[in-house]
């Protein structure tokens, strides 16, 4: 017994597992704390998987004894097996499309017996271990065009596949592993580009289109001018400017417009608009006009969640009320308060100080991972360290810049700490995966 | 792999930096920079609600409670949470039909949602009550009794006195800056108005907290920033609620006045004012509909004519004439005059009621025998005043006198809305006669014997014989004796009804000893002599006979005399003096006489003879309500219905009227100023432009 253990423990990355212990923890507190009524027996209730802090107390438990599992088998499998996960990843999210049973509105979720199971968020793991195999293969060689389409095409499939099940937030999750590609030597203009997309993007939201043409027209002859003699003499690079203001305009006269108004539900061109700050304009809500007729009977405000959110978390002030003295988020005032919004009950509770020892114990946890990453030998360990580290990164930065409104609602958990057994689970295995592929290290050469 | 890549590292750790660096600039803002946020959760999630205290209790001068408190029951509905209850049985129970009760279900939710629990009966009736509590098991599945504390009047009297309570209405959330929310209770007119801040207490707050559906799930902070209620305090008064009880019996089917003082205090025995209506009429279930009722009502019940009811002062005026003509030296109490039955003297004879020679051979029998034509005599010597060698000057000192008396301004009882009567100054003839007048004008008028343009409150006379019989001075009449737990805002508020006035004091006591022996011979030998003795009793009297006109169907009237009476008992040490005024009773000492020894009897051997109940039996049954009265209810309420008809359209209140032929002036008098006075009652209007059911309730009630 002892012998084994010292053979599971050796090379295990402990300040990793502490970090999640901690993290759980402080999840099952925080979901206690929004659904703990006064007067029950805590004990009981606890041991008694009724209230949402004891089954996410037997979720970890479960999560943790698989993780345990995982931390007992050989990295070798994993390496092996990558492929064969995706594959089965990809099956189980086709399976969802004649199983599925409608909740809350997506259809991404199988039900057998009382339990739900969302493949969309286990495929993250298939994702990860199939992309760090593809770009650890000898013969992938990133440099060439092919080979970052295909890894682009391992990532955007279930994507792709996820979008059609009306999960648009848990989609966008997917597009966190540019990063390990980028790490794998992407090339930065891409990513230069996709920001820069991104940024077009938020100002034609925030800014009139006539003027945002007129500003970006501006921008192309002032550029063109000052290229001056170098343009008479590389025509080529003018025709590249002008190329790219007609890219521009087009993006901001056409595209944006199409996307709002053919592409995307109406309630989330308004969540787009309200992290933004803004009304939406009246000829996306006219171009949805059937759409909207047939939500009015219980029109709510787009804005609320966000509001709300905001409330709890600012009326948390410095220090926070504590925790069971919370006004805001113990009484129901956020919606989907145990789930994503569940960084506004440490927020309410906790204050400022409580909020920013989250993050940064996240931030370690993401700089550890990264450190990890870069301390591997094998190609394979080091992408799916990147991986695991984007997932999670993603995770954060969507879940609570929603809370606190700067990105818009897309419900997606926070990592360990929001109710759910699924994303639990996922989020468990992604890490504790990590942390066997690091005990390893030494001896695995790729 | 290439190893030149591991510089984007760095990169990635820059992009986490600078993400977690956006977010907790954001947080940073959210929490500790914008002060809004926390205001906002305040307001969504605490709830200050309002303590009510228990409203204090008014006693009378025995400490019987003459109001009190008691609870009624609201019927609670929460529509999300009813569950199978048998509908048919509840709507049965509560007497409604199941498309009233679905109506009322949907009203609640529209009020206040279905989940909020609002009213769906309110004060129940003790009938209804019972029923519902016996049934409540059954239906505790969104129906539950909410209690109230509801005022009640044991003693079904003194309403006018005591006023009563309504929710707060716009204008007066507006006027209290702030201090009356919407929902709250406050007294309207009566002492309830006038102590309002004294009976009211102080409301308490408790905070809330309340979830998203504004629900309340607990208490903030486990009480630790509540402030109590502190309860209303009681007030103790000089009523005495067997003689108040008294009064308005004998006021039954008149119109007309009683006011009871006691002199040494000016404390307020009893105050009645007919018709009256009894107080519990205007609490519990039926408020609005008896409400309506009494505002829709020409005899006007509602009004407390004891203090707005401004009525010529007639032959009470006499013995205050006498004493400014004694302290003025025109006349000495031998003065006497020759009285053939009428005063000769100015352009129109003034008719006196005896005519035998002697009648007036002295003031003590000229008040006695009330003789017009010696108080007509008096006025013109005091307006001519040799002192004063002017008659404005004249005119002015009486007038100076007859405000001393209290006469021709509000006196300033503790109970709003008083009328402060009328005294003519030289104003006023200059305007009528363009400064063309003499002391035979008013004097012709009858300003010697309480008319001309004269006008007194009942609560006036009394306090003008409360100055006799007090030999000089008064108390400013009031109710409240004391406050329990007087504060010094309370002591500011009753401070001035402790301060004696003593307004004539310097004429010697011999002069009131002359007047007040003639009022003792008025019911010896004079006036009131027909009046049955109270044994062991002396009262000092004085009747009033004052005509008076009113234009009915735009013609001038001459209508029956008003009877007038005062009094004050006994004579030595007065305890009670009383005034009573009659409407159309005739003379002083055919109604209002017997209802004034009534009272003093009552009030000073606290029990009535045998055959004095009898008396009152006799006259609370005579019905002297003015024939007049019809006619005008007829025509207010056909105006009514045709003004309801030009609303709607619809002439089923208007048909009742069709059967007599209507002058179509008749419609539009109440574009005119008001007759003889009489304004158009605020509420009434109010009533019938503000609610059209309740004007249509209203209609229908009149005329079924």
């Amino acid at each position: 017994m002892n012998e084994r253990n010292a053979t599971i423990s050796k090379g295990v990355d402990w300040s990793l597992a502490w970090i999640y212990l901690l993290l759980v923890a402080v999840g099952i507190t925080a979901i206690f704390a929004v659904t703990y009524k006064e007067g029950d027996p805590i004990i009981q209730s606890f041991l008694g998987f009724k209230t949402d802090y004891s089954k996410q107390f037997y979720f970890f438990i479960t999560s943790g004894i698989i993780g345990i599992f995982i931390l007992l088998t050989d990295s070798k499998f994993f390496t092996a097996t990558a492929n064969l996960w995706y594959a089965f990843g990809i099956f189980l999210l086709l399976l969802v499309f004649p199983f599925h049973s409608s909740v809350k509105g997506t259809e991404s979720i199988i039900r057998f017996g009382g339990f739900q199971f969302q493949p969309a968020e286990f495929c993250k793991i298939c994702v990860s271990l199939a992309l760090a195999k593809y770009l650890s293969r000898p013969d992938t060689d990133f440099t060439r065009t092919r080979a970052q389409l295909i890894a682009a095409g391992i990532v955007l499939f279930p994507a792709m596949l996820t979008i059609m099940q009306s999960e648009t937030g848990l989609a966008l999750v997917y597009f966190s592993f540019f990063i390990v590609m980028y790490r794998e030597g992407l090339p930065s203009t891409i990513l230069v580009i996709g920001f820069s997309l991104a940024g077009l993007v938020v100002a034609t939201l925030l800014v009139e289109k006539n003027t945002l043409a007129l500003i970006l027209t501006a921008i192309a002859v002032l550029f063109i001018y000052f290229l001056g003699r170098q343009a008479r003499r590389r025509q080529y690079l003018v025709f590249n400017v002008i190329l790219l203001w007609l890219v521009c305009v087009g993006v901001q006269r056409f595209g944006v417009p199409f996307a709002f108004k053919h592409v995307l539900k109406l309630y989330q061109v308004e969540r787009i608009y309200s992290t933004v700050g803004k009304e939406v304009p009246t000829e996306y809500v006219r171009a949805r006009e059937t759409e909207l007729t047939i939500q009015t009977g219980k029109k709510k405000d787009p804005d609320y969640n966000v509001k709300q959110s905001k409330i709890a978390i600012g009326s948390g002030g410095l220090t926070g009320k504590g925790l069971l003295r919370s006004t805001q988020t113990r009484y129901g005032f956020v919606p989907e308060q145990r789930t994503d919004f569940i960084f506004d009950t440490i927020g309410e509770g906790f204050g400022f100080v409580g909020s920013i020892l989250l993050l940064a114990v996240y931030l370690l946890l993401l700089f550890r991972i990264v450190t990890m990453a870069e301390r591997q030998r094998s190609v394979f360990s080091r992408c799916y360290a990147y991986g695991v580290a984007a997932v999670f990164f993603f995770h954060l930065v969507i879940n609570v810049g929603m809370t606190v409104g700067l990105a818009p609602v897309i419900g997606i958990p926070l990592p360990f700490i929001s109710y759910g057994g699924t994303s639990l689970l996922t989020f468990t295995i992604l890490l504790f995966i990590l942390i066997r592929l690091d005990a390893d290290r030494q001896m695995v050469l790729r | 792999m290439p190893v030149f890549n591991q510089s984007r590292s760095r990169i990635i750790r820059i992009i986490f930096l600078a993400a977690f660096l956006v977010l907790a600039a954001q947080i940073f803002h959210l929490q500790v920079i914008s002060r809004e946020y926390k205001k906002q959760a305040d307001i969504n999630a605490i709830f200050a609600k309002r303590v009510y205290p228990s409203r204090g209790i008014i006693f009378d001068r025995k400490n019987k409670a003459i109001l009190s408190n008691i609870l009624m029951y609201d019927l609670m509905v929460t529509p999300s949470e009813i569950k199978g209850i048998d509908t048919n049985y509840f709507c049965q129970l509560m007497e409604i039909d199941t498309a009233e009760f679905r109506k009322r279900i949907k009203t609640a939710i529209i009020k206040n949602k279905a989940f909020r629990p609002s009213v769906f009966e309110e004060l129940l009736t003790p009938q209804k009550y019972a029923r519902m509590e016996e049934n409540m098991w059954r239906f505790s599945n969104g129906f539950f009794l909410q209690p109230r504390p509801v005022r009640s009047y044991p003693y079904n009297a003194a309403a006018h006195i005591l006023g009563y309570i309504n929710e707060v209405d716009t204008s007066i959330i507006n006027k209290s800056n702030g201090y009356y929310l919407p929902g709250d209770y406050s007294g309207r007119t009566g002492l309830e108005q006038y102590y309002e801040k004294v009976l009211m207490g102080e409301r308490g707050t408790e905070l809330w907290i309340k979830d998203n559906f504004n629900r309340l799930v607990g208490h903030y902070q486990n009480g630790a920033f509540d402030t109590p209620a502190v309860a209303g305090r009681n007030l103790r008064t000089y009523i005495d609620v067997d003689v108040q009880q008294l009064a308005e019996k004998l006021l039954t089917n008149k119109i007309g006045a009683v006011v009871a003082i006691e002199p040494k205090t000016g404390g307020i025995i009893a105050m009645a004012s007919g018709p009256g209506f009894n107080p519990n009429d205007l609490t519990g279930p039926d408020k609005q509909r008896n409400y309506s009722r009494m505002v829709l009502d020409v005899s006007r019940p509602l009004y407390n004519r004891a203090i707005k009811g401004q009525y010529p002062g007639g032959s009470t005026y006499k013995p205050l004439g006498a004493l400014i003509g004694l302290d003025e030296g025109v006349i000495t109490p031998e003065s006497g005059y020759p009285c053939r039955g009428a005063y000769y003297e100015c352009k129109r004879p003034i008719k006196c009621t005896e005519k035998w020679p002697g009648h007036a051979a002295n003031l003590r029998l000229a008040i006695a025998y009330s003789c017009n034509s010696f108080f007509s005599s008096t006025i013109r010597k005091t307006i001519d005043n040799p002192k004063y060698h002017n008659a404005r000057i004249g005119l002015t000192k009486w007038k100076e006198y007859c405000n001393a008396f209290g006469y021709g301004h509000k006196l300033g009882v503790d109970i709003p809305n008083e009328n402060g009567g009328n005294i003519p100054d030289t104003t006023t003839y200059d305007k009528e006669y363009r400064g063309q007048w003499n002391s035979c004008t008013m004097t012709g008028g009858g300003l010697g014997i309480g008319q001309d343009k004269m006008l007194v409150t009942p609560l006036q006379i009394a306090n003008a014989i409360c100055i006799v019989a007090n030999k000089g001075y008064y108390y400013l009449p009031h109710f409240v004796k004391s406050i329990d737990d007087e504060t010094e805002e309370d002591t500011s508020l009753v401070n001035k009804f402790r301060k004696k006035h003593s307004v004539l004091t310097h004429i010697p006591d011999d002069v009131y000893e002359v007047v007040i022996s003639g009022m003792h011979d008025v019911t010896l030998v004079g006036t009131a002599a027909a009046i049955p003795k109270i044994p062991g009793i002396e009262i000092c009297a004085k009747t009033g006979t004052a005509q008076n006109k009113r234009v009915i169907d735009k013609k001038v009237v001459e209508l029956k005399d008003h009877s007038l009476f005062v009094c004050f008992a006994p004579r030595e040490n007065p305890k009670i003096a009383v005034s009573v005024i009659i409407e159309n009773g005739g003379f002083g000492a055919t109604w209002a006489g017997p209802i004034g020894y009534l009272l003093v009897e009552k009030y000073l051997t606290d029990s009535l003879r045998a055959d004095r109940q009898k008396e009152v039996e006799r006259i609370a049954a005579a019905n002297l309500m003015p024939s007049y009265l019809t006619r005008e209810q007829f025509i207010a309420d056909s105006i009514r219905a045709y003004e309801w008809f030009k609303l709607t359209r619809d002439s089923s209140y208007i048909d009742k009227y069709t059967y007599e032929e209507i002058d179509e002036s008749l419609l539009h008098q109440k574009h005119t100023p008001s007759p003889a006075g009489k304004k158009i009652n605020p509420y009434s209007a109010m009533a019938l432009i503000d609610d059209k059911n309740f004007r249509k309730k209203s209609c229908f009630e009149m005329n079924s």
